[in-house]
C-alpha cells in the first residue's frame, strides 16, 4: 500500500500532471467566484478536453476543480453576504459582518487558511480511511441517518438566535417549504397548486439566496454607503492566518466533522456547514460574538467544507453512490474516462484512488494559496460605494438564481424568498433556522419512513441511533447553554420601551408589524395543514405533525408579543432600534421593487435586454450616475455575463418578446 | 465474470441484417451540411447521471461524423422526472437538425402512463438512434435460495425491495415479481439503484436488481462472496420481438423462463403485456435520440448516417464498452422498431397498470 501511495505521489508531481491539475484549479476559483456556479458549470468547461487524455492527468484535472470551488465560493459570502454556494451559507453568517466592519481581508484569509487545513485533512482521512471504509459506511443505515437527520435539525437550538420560540417556528416553516413537491413515500405531490415548478421543490439555492442574499442587499440599498463601515481595511490577512493558528484544535475538529458527515452517504454536504457553525457557537467559551463578526464563525464552515470533499470521495469510489452535487459530477466524469467505480478502486486501481488523493491534497493548498493572494484586491470592493455596486448583485443573485432550473419561475420564487427574507430579518426570525429545516425536511422524512419500515419502531433501540442520540441530547443541553442570553443586551432593552407593554392593547398597536407577520405564517401553516389532510397516511403524517408544531409555535410567538412584557425575547424590530439609532433609512419597498424591476423586464423581454435596461435605469435614476459610467458600468456587465454565458453554453431565461419573436443569441 | 466481453451483437444482428436492406435503397449522400453551426442535445436531466454521461460520451462522435463537423454541445434541462425539458423540446424545437433530443426509460415512462405533465407525443417524432441496456435481479442468501433452481423458496416469503419510486424504471421489477407471485413490501424513497444497493448489503433488503454494469462492477463481487445470488436477467428482444436470453448473461434466465419453472406455463395476459410493454421502454430501448416533429428525411437520413459511421469509428469501438457497457446502440430499422416497441402501449393494458398503481401504491396520475 505504502508503494503504491508513493508512486502515486511520484506519478502526480511531474510537470505534465502539474499542468493540468492547474488547470482545473483555475477553472474551479473562476467559476466558483460566482455565486450559483459549482462542479457542474466547471465540468461542462472540461468535458471537452477529457477525451483522449491520459487517466490519471484526467483525474488530477477533474479533482483540481472539485476541490477548489468550496474556497473560492467564499469570495462572495464574505464580500457580498451571498451565499457562493450552498457549502458556504453558514459562512456568510460572521464573513459578512467582519466585511461590514472593514474586516474582509482577515475573514477571507482566515476562510482560505481554515480550507486548506480541511482540505489536506480530508485528504488525510481519504488516505487511510478508503482501506476500511466499507464496513463504516455500511454501518449507517437509514436508521442511523434518520437520527442523524434529527442531530442536525437540533442546531436550530443553537442558531435560534434571541428566541428560541421562534427558533423554532422558523424550523417548522422550513420543513414545510421542504415538504413541498413529491412525497418519498408514496410519491404524491404535495403543495403543488398545480404549478409545474413546484412538482420538484424549490431549489436550495434559491432558498439560501432570498434568505440570507436579497435582505442584506435591500439593507445595503436603504443605507446607501459602501459594505464597509470603514474607509480602510484594517487587519490584514497575515491576521486571518493568525485567527487559524490560534484556533487550531476548533479546526481540526471541524475538518473531522466535514471529513466524516461528508463520508457518510444521504446526508449530504449541504449541512456540514451549519453543524461545524453550530459546533463552534456550542464550544467557544473565549468571548463569543457569534453572528456579529466572529472569526470563529468562518474558521469552523469553511474548514468543514473543503474537508467533507475527501470524506465525499469515500462513498463515491467505493460504491458509485456521489454524496452531493460536485460528487456527482466527478462520477460522471469517471465513466466518461471509463473508470468505473466499485470494489476495485481499493484492489487493482488503489493506484488510482490514490492519485486522486494526492491532487485533493494539493489543489487545496494551490487553490487556497492563489485565494489568499488574491484576497487583498479583492477586498477593496467592499469600499465602493454600494449604489455602483448594487446593481451587479442585484444581476449576480439573479443570474446565480436561474441556474437552479432556468426558467423565469426561479426569479419569481427568488423574489418571495427575498420578500420572507427581509422580514424574517426585520422581526429576528433566525434564517439559518429555516435553512436547516429546508435542507433536512426530505432527509429526515424519507429516512424516518424508511427505518420504520425496514426495523419498525425498534430502530430507535439499534446502537448506533442510541449514540447519535446521545450526541444530540448533549447537543441541545450544550446549545441551551450557549445560546444567546436572553437576558444580556442592555441597547436591545432601551429600544421598546417607551412604546410597548402596557397591556395588550398597547401591545398590538407598538407590535403591530409583527404580528402581522407571524399571523402570515400561521397562515401558511393553515395551508400546510389543509393541504396534508388531502393526501395518504404516508403522504401526510410528516406535513401534518410539522405544520401543526408550526402553527403552534407561531400561535405561542403571538400570545407573547400580544401578552409580553416590554422587550419580551421574542419582540424584535429592526425598524425600532434603526431609529433608535438615528440612522436615515430609505424605504424597504424601494429597493425591493428595484430587484423586481429586473425580474419584471426579464419576464417581458428576456434576461439580457432586462439587464442593460435595468443597469441603466438603476445607475441614472438611483446612483445618479453619468452616462460615461453608466455606459462603462452597463457594457462592463453585460460583456462579462455574455463571456460567461458563451463560454458555458448557457440559455438565459427568456419573456415574452421570445414567446412572440424568434430572436438570435444572446436574445433568445 | 468471462461473460463481459460478450455484447448484444447476437441478437441486434438480426436487426442489423434487416436495416441493410432497407437503407441500401436510400440517397447514399444527403445534402444538409452544418459547417460552423452548433447543435444543442437537449437532455432532460442534471449533468453527472446516466443520461448525461451517455450522451456527452456520443457528442464528440456525433460532431465527428455529422457532415460540415458541427460543434455538438449538451444542454441539460433537468426538472419533472425529465418531463420538463421534453415539453420545451416538444413545444420549442425546429426540424432543421439543430436541436436533438435524448431521452430515457424515465421519460417513456411517465408518456406511457399518461402523466399529466407529458405535454409531449412520441409518435411526432423521428427517432435516429437507440441505446439499449439490460439489468440483472438477485436476491439474499438469507431467503434460501442459493440457485435459480431454488426460485420455489421465494414463494409465501416476505421480500423487501428498494425502490425508486412506483413510476420509475423500479416500475419493470415490480411487474416481474407480480408475475412470478412473489409477496414485495416496496420501501420507497430511494435515491437512486446504488443507494438500493447500499441497502441490500446492510442487509436491508433482500430482493434488488442493478443495470448491467452496476451489476458486474459492484454486485459481482458479492455473488463471489457468497452474499448475493442472481436470479434473471431482463433480456433482450431479437428481429420478432420475441424476449432471449441477455448476451451479457448467457448464463441467467430471462423473466419468461422463470415464470415458467413457477407456473409450469409460458406467462400470458394483460401483467405479461405491461411488464413486456415497459421492460422494452425502460431497458431495451431505454435510450433514444430523436428529431422534432416535421424532420425532413433528408434530415433523418444524414443523422442516421452519421450514427452508422460513428459505429464504425475505431476509436468509438475502443471505447464504448468502458463507458456505456456492452450493449450496442444502433440505428435504421433496429431502431424504429424498438422505438415502436418501446413507445406504444394496449390502453386497457395502461389502465389496467394505472390502476393496479393507484390502488396499491396511492399513485395518483390524473391529478
Amino acid at each position: 500500500m505504502i508503494d503504491v501511495f508513493l508512486s502515486a505521489l511520484a506519478n502526480i508531481l511531474t510537470l505534465q500532471h502539474m499542468g493540468y491539475m492547474m488547470i482545473g484549479v483555475m477553472v474551479g476559483l473562476m467559476i466558483g467566484v460566482f455565486p450559483g456556479l459549482g462542479g457542474i458549470a466547471g465540468l461542462s468547461l472540461m468535458i471537452p478536453f477529457l477525451y483522449g487524455m491520459d487517466t490519471t492527468m484526467a483525474l488530477a484535472m477533474l479533482i483540481g476543480l472539485v476541490a477548489v470551488i468550496p474556497t473560492s465560493d467564499t469570495f462572495a459570502s464574505v464580500l457580498m453576504g451571498i451565499p457562493g454556494s450552498s457549502a458556504s451559507q453558514a459562512t456568510v453568517l460572521d464573513g459578512f459582518p467582519m466585511a461590514k466592519r472593514g474586516e474582509a481581508a482577515r475573514a477571507l484569509s482566515a476562510a482560505f487558511f481554515a480550507s486548506l487545513v480541511g482540505g489536506l485533512i480530508g485528504a488525510v482521512v481519504l488516505t487511510g480511511f478508503v482501506l476500511v471504509a466499507r464496513p463504516v459506511i455500511l454501518a449507517f443505515s437509514s436508521a442511523e441517518l434518520f437520527m442523524l437527520s434529527v442531530f442536525g435539525l437540533s442546531m436550530v437550538g443553537v442558531l435560534a438566535g434571541k428566541s428560541l420560540v421562534k427558533g423554532v417556528a422558523a424550523c417548522a416553516l422550513g420543513l414545510i417549504i421542504g415538504s413541498i413537491g413529491g412525497a418519498p413515500a408514496t410519491g404524491e405531490f404535495r403543495m403543488v397548486f398545480g404549478i409545474d415548478y413546484l412538482y420538484d421543490g424549490i431549489p436550495l439555492i434559491i432558498i439560501g439566496l432570498g434568505l440570507f442574499a436579497v435582505p442584506e442587499i435591500v439593507d445595503l440599498l436603504r443605507r446607501d454607503r459602501s459594505i464597509s463601515e470603514h474607509t480602510t481595511l484594517g487587519a490584514g490577512w497575515f491576521e486571518g492566518i493568525r485567527d487559524v493558528v490560534r484556533n487550531w484544535w476548533l479546526t481540526l475538529r471541524c475538518s473531522g466533522i466535514g471529513a466524516l458527515i461528508g463520508a457518510i452517504p444521504g446526508l449530504g454536504g449541504t449541512v456540514v456547514d451549519w453543524i461545524a457553525y453550530g459546533h463552534a457557537v456550542q464550544s467557544v467559551k473565549k468571548d463569543p460574538q457569534f453572528g456579529k463578526g466572529d472569526v470563529r464563525g468562518v474558521i469552523a464552515p469553511e474548514s468543514a467544507n473543503n474537508a467533507k470533499e475527501g470524506g465525499g470521495l469515500l462513498p463515491t469510489l467505493l460504491f458509485g453512490i456521489p454524496g452531493g452535487g460536485a460528487m456527482a459530477v466527478f462520477l460522471g466524469g469517471m465513466v466518461l474516462l471509463g473508470i468505473q467505480p466499485g470494489p476495485s478502486m481499493v484492489g487493482s486501481n488503489l493506484d488510482l484512488t490514490y492519485t486522486i488523493v494526492w491532487s485533493l491534497a494539493l489543489a487545496n493548498v494551490l487553490g487556497a494559496g492563489l485565494c489568499i493572494l488574491l484576497a487583498i484586491p479583492i477586498s477593496k470592493l467592499t469600499l465602493i460605494p454600494f449604489k455602483l455596486l448594487a446593481p451587479f448583485m442585484i444581476a449576480v443573485i439573479c443570474f446565480a438564481a436561474f441556474q437552479a432550473t432556468r426558467t423565469l419561475d426561479d426569479l419569481i420564487v427568488l423574489l418571495a424568498t427575498g420578500v420572507l427574507g427581509v422580514y424574517m430579518r426585520r422581526f429576528g426570525w433566525p434564517r439559518p433556522a429555516l435553512l436547516i429545516g429546508f435542507v433536512l425536511a426530505t432527509q429526515a422524512e424519507t429516512y424516518l419512513y424508511q427505518a420504520v419500515q425496514f426495523y419498525g419502531w425498534e430502530f430507535l433501540t439499534r446502537t448506533g441511533v442510541m449514540i447519535i442520540m446521545g450526541i444530540t441530547a448533549g447537543s441541545i443541553w450544550l446549545g441551551l447553554r450557549a445560546r444567546v442570553s436572553e437576558a444580556t443586551p442592555a441597547e436591545i432593552l432601551a429600544v421598546e420601551a417607551r412604546d410597548a407593554g402596557t397591556g395588550p392593547a398597547a401591545n398590538i398597536r407598538a407590535r403591530a408589524p409583527q404580528i402581522i407577520f407571524a399571523l402570515v405564517a400561521l397562515g401558511f401553516f393553515a395551508i400546510g395543514i389543509h393541504d396534508a389532510l388531502q393526501q395518504s397516511f404516508l403522504g401526510q403524517v410528516f406535513p401534518l405533525i410539522m405544520a401543526c408544531a408550526g402553527a403552534g409555535f407561531t400561535a405561542l410567538v403571538l400570545v407573547f408579543l400580544v401578552l409580553g412584557k416590554p422587550n419580551h425575547a421574542v419582540s424584535s424590530d429592526t425598524e425600532h432600534e434603526a431609529q433608535s439609532e438615528g440612522i436615515p433609512l430609505r424605504s424597504t419597498f424601494g429597493a425591493l421593487l428595484w430587484i423586481a424591476l429586473l425580474v419584471a423586464l426579464t419576464a417581458l423581454a428576456g434576461f439580457v435586454v432586462a439587464l442593460v435596461a435595468f443597469f441603466i435605469a438603476f445607475l441614472r435614476l438611483r446612483a445618479q450616475a453619468s452616462w460615461l459610467m453608466t455606459a462603462i458600468l452597463t457594457a462592463g456587465c453585460t460583456g462579462f455575463v455574455l463571456t460567461l454565458a458563451s463560454a458555458l453554453n448557457m440559455r438565459f431565461p427568456g419573456g415574452l418578446l421570445q414567446d412572440l419573436y424568434r430572436l438570435p443569441w444572446p436574445f433568445s | 465474470m468471462t461473460v463481459k466481453s460478450l455484447t448484444r451483437r447476437g441478437a441486434l444482428g438480426l436487426f442489423a441484417a434487416a436495416s441493410a436492406t432497407l437503407t441500401l435503397g436510400a440517397p447514399a449522400q444527403a445534402q444538409v451540411d452544418f459547417s460552423g453551426r452548433t447543435i444543442e442535445w437537449i437532455i432532460p436531466f442534471g449533468t453527472g447521471g446516466g443520461s448525461d454521461t451517455w450522451a456527452r460520451f456520443n457528442a464528440p462522435f456525433l460532431s465527428r461524423h455529422l457532415p460540415g463537423n458541427p460543434t455538438v454541445v449538451v444542454v441539460n434541462e433537468p426538472g419533472g422526472g425529465s418531463t420538463r425539458g421534453t415539453n420545451l423540446f416538444a413545444q420549442r424545437a425546429r426540424p432543421d437538425g439543430l436541436t436533438i433530443l435524448g431521452t430515457s426509460g424515465s421519460t417513456q415512462f411517465p408518456y406511457l402512463l399518461g402523466d399529466p405533465r407529458v405535454r409531449y407525443e412520441y409518435q411526432d417524432w423521428s427517432v435516429v438512434m437507440v441505446g439499449p441496456t439490460g439489468g440483472v435481479a438477485y436476491v439474499s442468501p438469507s431467503t434460501g435460495v442459493n440457485s435459480i433452481e431454488d426460485v420455489a423458496n421465494l414463494q409465501g416469503q416476505r421480500l423487501v425491495y428498494a425502490s425508486q419510486g412506483a413510476t420509475s424504471l423500479d416500475l419493470v421489477p415490480m411487474l416481474a415479481f407480480k408475475l412470478l407471485g412473489f409477496d414485495v413490501n416496496y420501501v420507497f424513497g430511494f435515491g437512486g439503484r446504488g443507494d438500493g444497493r447500499l441497502a441490500f448489503e446492510r442487509g436491508e433488503v433482500n430482493i434488488d436488481y442493478q443495470t448491467s454494469s452496476a451489476f458486474i462492477n459492484n454486485v459481482t463481487p458479492l455473488v463471489e462472496e457468497g452474499k448475493a445470488v442472481p436470479l434473471m436477467s431482463w433480456g433482450v428482444l431479437d428481429a420478432d420481438g420475441t424476449p432471449q436470453r441477455d448476451p451479457t448473461f448467457p448464463d441467467l434466465p430471462i423473466l419468461e423462463e422463470v415464470y415458467e419453472m413457477v407456473h409450469g406455463e409460458a406467462p400470458s395476459g394483460p401483467m405479461y403485456d405491461a411488464y413486456k410493454a415497459f421492460n422494452t421502454a425502460g431497458f431495451a430501448a431505454q435510450k433514444m435520440v430523436v428529431l422534432p416533429a416535421g424532420a425532413s428525411e433528408e434530415l433523418v437520413e444524414t443523422y442516421r448516417q452519421a450514427w452508422r459511421d460513428v459505429f464504425n469509428d475505431p476509436e468509438y469501438l475502443e471505447t464504448f464498452e468502458a463507458a456505456l457497457g456492452s450493449y450496442e446502440q444502433v440505428t435504421d430499422a433496429a431502431a424504429d422498431a424498438l422505438f415502436q416497441a418501446g413507445t406504444t402501449i394496449d390502453p386497457e393494458v395502461r389502465a389496467m397498470v394505472v390502476d393496479m398503481l393507484a390502488t396499491e401504491y396511492n399513485v395518483r396520475l390524473g391529478e
